[in-house]
């Protein structure tokens, strides 16, 4: 009835093409490095400034120098380049980045992204790169569950959260389904079998364009 | 008499930092943190600061600290959260810390285009959210931009990984991070650093941050080295 994260972090590397400069948000959407498929070459941009940053390191190869944004401690791939942050958000503010992955708390039905905070006035706000790379990167895919904790669909039609970028998600990737948002509404591009458009419509706000 | 920008203590190095300086400080995580004139710093009792740097007192003691001593009156940064570290929520939550949220790549650019002498720019980064509020918004190419000011300061505070006596750096992998744009953009830029070399050790094609806009250069202990390695 739903994706795992495993399974839907692989449905999204099949959606990046062999060769493409990919960032990969903090997270979640980590995952998807580990389900590249073979013979295919994603260069990872980590923002804290890193080209071509390869897998957590083992115990024996933490360089204490070494840290992506997450700052998890990671392997360098060979080809790797190191710069400062002014360049690397040159290459995600200059449209050079091909491909954003990042969580969502919510995404309306024209694209506007909402990642960065909650409501909530107890919580302490941190943007970190998530406006620059929404902005910036030429395709901007969110990985989410559909569904929130408490059940409300995280596709809405406009955002109740505090927005991170207007308009710039191009694809929703849940363990439901996905979807593309845009001017005529959410277009629902693939359901997990046995996951209706009727229930998908009977949870949520929105009319959902089937486009399968 | 020949340049030499290297001072031997820390301590000697942050000497004429005044109460109310604002500061650029390197790091993204433990990676670019000058510890060493950090701790220096709180040390020499300072305060009432305004702190530029990409988090809160996150990702090492030494400026963790000066955060939990109430030294800082003011941040600039785009993540004061941290992981395990609960000093700059309690400060925000009891009003005792101003906060200018900033997205991370308006707050490079921001620091780049203060060193270079730009004295404002338009990004689409921010435009439609409540971090734009209150700046000008410009319809460029089609893309609606947000006017931001550049970032300077009185001191910048940088790790690198090595540097000669003219205070040419060059740094190590992650630890780059915020320390060449920071380097740039504030009247004294001191930097701690892993070693000095021989003038001329340094291959002129890699030198990452040149020696004009370094004015101090301290080297680390051996010992503190060791700790790192």
């Amino acid at each position: 009835m739903s994706w795992s994260r495993q399974e839907l972090a692989a449905r999204i590397a099949q959606d990046i093409p062999d060769g493409a400069y990919v960032n990969l948000g903090i997270g979640m959407p980590t995952l998807v490095a580990d389900h590249v498929p073979e013979g295919t070459q994603f260069i990872l941009h980590t923002e804290n400034g890193l080209l071509g940053m390869g897998r957590a390191a083992e115990p024996d190869e933490v360089d204490a120098d070494l840290i992506n944004a997450g700052k998890i401690h990671v392997i360098e791939e060979p080809g790797a380049s190191y710069f400062h942050h002014a360049d690397s958000f040159a290459m995600v503010r200059g449209r050079h980045l091909g491909y954003c992955v990042i969580g969502a708390y919510q995404v309306s039905e024209r694209g506007d992204l909402a990642n960065w905070r909650t409501s909530s006035p107890s919580t302490i706000p941190g943007v970190g790169g998530a406006m620059d790379l929404a902005v910036g990167a030429r395709h901007v895919f969110v990985m989410m569950d559909l569904f929130s904790r408490s059940g409300d669909c995280k596709l809405v039609r406009d955002c109740s959260y505090p927005l991170t970028a207007k308009e710039c998600v191009e694809r929703v990737y849940t363990d439901h389904g996905v979807f593309e948002p845009g001017p005529n509404g959410i277009r629902v591009v693939e359901l997990v079998d046995g996951f209706t458009l009727d229930e998908l419509r009977e949870r949520s706000d929105l009319e959902f364009v089937d486009a399968r | 008499m020949a340049v030499d920008k290297v001072v031997e203590s820390a301590e000697a190095a942050i000497a004429d930092i005044q109460d109310g300086a604002t500061l650029m400080i390197s790091g993204f995580g433990p990676p670019g943190q000058p510890d060493l004139l950090i701790e220096a710093l709180l040390g020499k009792g300072v305060t009432d600061l305004t702190v530029i740097n990409n988090n809160a007192g996150a990702g090492g003691e030494a400026i963790s600290a000066l955060f939990a001593a109430k030294r800082v009156r003011k941040v600039i940064c785009t993540f004061p959260k941290a992981i395990g570290s609960t000093v700059f929520d309690e400060l925000y939550r009891a009003g005792e810390i101003e906060l200018e949220l900033v997205p991370q790549g308006t707050l490079a650019e921001r620091i780049r285009a203060g060193g270079a002498g730009i004295t404002g720019f338009y990004t689409p980064t921010g435009y439609g959210t409540e971090l734009a509020e209150g700046k000008e918004v410009r319809v460029i190419g089609g893309r609606p931009s947000v006017f931001e000011l550049p970032l300077t300061a009185d001191f910048a505070l940088v790790r690198a990984h090595r540097a000669d006596r003219l205070g040419n750096l060059v740094y190590r992998k992650t630890g780059r991070n915020f320390g060449p744009i920071m380097a740039t953009a504030a009247d004294v830029t001191i930097a701690e650093v892993g070693g000095i070399v021989p003038v001329g050790d340094l291959d002129p094609e890699v030198i990452v941050t040149p020696g004009i806009y370094v004015d101090r250069v301290v080297p680390m202990p051996e010992a503190a080295m060791e700790e790192r390695a």
